[in-house]
């Protein structure tokens, strides 16, 4: 059996000692520098890369994927604690993860991460390796149109992430999609919305407007908050989650690894899409739709599930196609070149030991990060007690180190104080920062498909419904939108009449 | 309650949107706009824009028919101006100042965002906050900031 040979291959290089020895180190660095507030998966693993060069290229991978692993989890961990995503997929567990952290319940948020992430990449790990060749077969037939649908399906998923109003919801939608479109225009290079600032030609750093619109922001609603009244106090009600929250998280869990898998695979922000994806899911599914957006363990299960599952599968078009689906993937591929290995379909029978290797300790560095953490959970919640006259100082310094060194790009740190600012006005006025971000991350890869689409089919619009993998992408959309809007007109409307607010 | 009054953050939300979305209109009206074939890059930022601009509209309208009238609360202007301040700070100090000026400068006026810090507090985190961060960033991950930049003559 070929499957066989492959996966005994995998385990025999992975479980080399100084393999284990390099997975081990790289996920408690990147566990390590991961949870710094203000340091998001993408800067810990632009921090550590240096790190890896000295190996050889099979033991700097594996160090590498635990590194991603570690940080991954430790940008979790922020997200839940302080409400501080470094990346677009930990945004929707903060959401929920955040509000647990605000009742008490912040070491039954890291447990259910931890363990739902653990989970879904033993099962994507599976997936890897049963389905990486015909996966990778079926994202090549995916044209432009059908991306396009594809996005167009997940940002309006992502109006299920927003707790208030649909048409807020969206407008923040279209506002992230616009600042997507400064910097350089990938057609005709005419440099868009940049006021002559050259930093700015390459568009705006993602990082900064995570950090801002989630964490600045948030430190000046606490400051505002504080100066009026006393500051919800942390008191923790028990680490470990109960008998019943085990019961509410076996779906979010089983149901984010599948879409997690399955989105994983396609090149182009799949992960991103799967969380979000997992967390309206879930929120449709669940008898308790009023606890989403006020600390529902399912929205912390789900989405990091379905984030992992995604983690581990999208390494499928990194090493077969070459493409990187976002910006920590990106690192991953610059690492992969200056070891002297080219991304795409000749990695798998190239370089066997490898491809397999690294699979195999991907899943190791999965058991690893669950046996660091799980005895962990107390220390990190205790980053809770720090007083926020103190950590709040410390996110803003971290943060800016932090951010400057991925570019040396002072703009990079200005526009953290712009998106936090905006932020600030945005929450203030009603309008959650989430959706923004998907708009934000999607953009580029939504206009970039609509402007190829149309050279294709020659300016004809009707393209994206007629192939049919298209048209059913858009087909869900337009359910999807009008699930979200009809309840919404049908509440107010209530309301209006009823003149009582049940929120 | 008077329908202005209920609808006032919808009305302040959408005037965000309509601003955001006219100027960003207004800006793709400079660069090539093209026709669907070939879009410019002005095409798609002039239609999100205007669509921004729209639900602008839709949320202004919306929030006289069903405005939820919660309070927005006067903002924190102290904490607004400092934390960006010491953001702007930073940016514009690192390379001249060195990461300890640049840190020290950004973490003091972060920390005085917060009106019940005292300056004696407020001095004594920027000191632990920079000390802490060179032991990071400088020594334990080996970032290539020079510590002191040119713009202190040592």
């Amino acid at each position: 059996m070929e499957l066989f040979d492959n996966l005994a291959l995998g385990i025999e290089t992975a479980v080399r000692l100084e393999n284990l020895l390099y997975c081990l180190i790289g996920v408690v660095l990147g566990t390590a520098v991961g949870v710094l507030p203000g340091i998001g998966p993408t800067a810990t693993i632009a921090l550590l890369l240096p790190i890896t060069f000295n190996f050889p290229p099979v033991s700097a991978l594996i160090m590498l994927a635990g590194i991603y692993y570690g940080a991954q989890y430790g940008g979790s961990t922020t997200a839940i604690l302080i409400n501080l995503p470094g990346e677009s997929s930990a945004a929707v567990t903060a959401i929920d993860g955040h509000e647990m952290a605000r009742k008490g319940r912040a070491g039954v948020a890291l447990a259910a991460a931890a363990i739902g992430s653990f989970i879904a990449g033993t099962v994507a790990t599976i997936v890897i390796v049963l389905f990486a060749p015909p996966l990778s077969a079926v994202a090549l037939t995916f044209g432009s149109q059908e991306f396009f649908s594809l996005v167009v399906l997940g940002l309006i998923a992502s109006i299920a992430l927003a707790r208030g109003s649909t048409v807020k919801a969206l407008a923040m939608i279209v506002l992230g999609l616009l600042l997507g479109t400064v910097g350089q225009d990938t057609y005709t290079a005419t440099p868009r919305f940049v006021f002559g600032v050259r930093e700015l030609y390459s568009g705006i750093n993602f990082v900064s407007v995570a950090v801002g619109m989630f964490g600045v922001a948030e430190i000046l609603r606490n400051l505002e908050d504080e100066r009026t009244r006393k500051l919800i106090t942390h008191k923790i009600a028990g680490l470990w989650p109960t008998r019943e929250d085990f019961r509410r998280m076996v779906g979010p869990v089983a149901r984010g690894t599948a879409i997690g898998s399955g989105l994983g695979v396609l090149p182009g922000a799949g992960h991103v899409l799967a969380s979000f994806g997992s967390y309206s899911v879930e929120k449709r599914l669940s008898r308790r739709k009023q606890e989403f957006g006020h600390g529902a363990i399912e929205g912390v299960a789900g989405p990091e599930s379905a984030n992992n599952a995604a983690a581990q599968t999208s390494f499928i078009p990194l090493l077969t196609l070459g493409v990187p689906a976002n910006p920590v993937m990106a690192l991953m591929l610059g690492a992969l070149i200056i070891h002297g290995i080219t991304p795409g379909p000749n990695v798998i029978n190239d370089e066997p030991a490898l491809f397999w290797g690294l699979i195999v300790s991907m899943w190791i560095g999965n058991f690893f990060l669950v046996l660091l953490n799980l005895p962990l959970i107390g220390i990190w919640v205790k980053m809770l007690a720090i007083p926020y006259k103190i950590l709040f100082p410390v996110i803003i310094a971290f943060a800016s180190i932090g951010t400057y060194s991925l570019g040396l790009n002072a703009w990079d740190v200005f526009m953290i104080a712009f998106f936090g600012v905006l932020g600030y006005a945005l929450v203030k006025v009603g309008c959650e920062p989430a959706p923004l971000l998907l708009g934000f991350v999607l953009g580029p890869l939504l206009e970039d498909h609509l402007r190829r689409s149309l050279i294709i089919s020659r300016g004809d619009l009707l393209t994206f419904v007629e192939r049919p993998v298209s048209a059913g992408l858009l087909a869900l959309a337009v359910v999807a939108l009008a699930l979200a809007v009809l309840p919404a007109i049908r509440k107010k409307r209530e309301v209006v009449f009823a003149n009582e607010d049940d929120l | 309650m008077p329908a202005a009054r209920r609808a006032l953050k919808d009305i302040l939300a959408g005037g965000i949107f309509i601003a955001l979305g006219l100027a960003f209109a207004f800006g793709a009206l400079a660069y090539s706009i093209g026709t669907p074939l070939r879009m410019g890059p002005g095409y798609v930022p002039l239609v999100l824009g205007g669509l921004l601009a729209i639900l602008g509209v839709a949320v202004i309208v919306k929030g006289f028919m069903a405005g939820e009238g919660e309070e927005i609360g006067t903002p924190d202007w102290r904490a607004v101006i400092l934390v960006a301040a010491a953001l702007f700070f930073f940016g514009i100090t690192v390379r001249g100042l060195g990461v300890v000026g640049a840190l020290f400068g950004a973490s003091l006026m972060a920390a005085l965002a917060r009106s019940q810090t005292s300056w004696k507090e407020a001095l004594a985190i920027a000191i632990g906050i920079t000390v802490l961060s060179v032991v990071i960033f400088i020594f334990a991950l080996q970032l290539r900031l020079p510590l002191v930049g040119p713009w202190i003559p040592v």
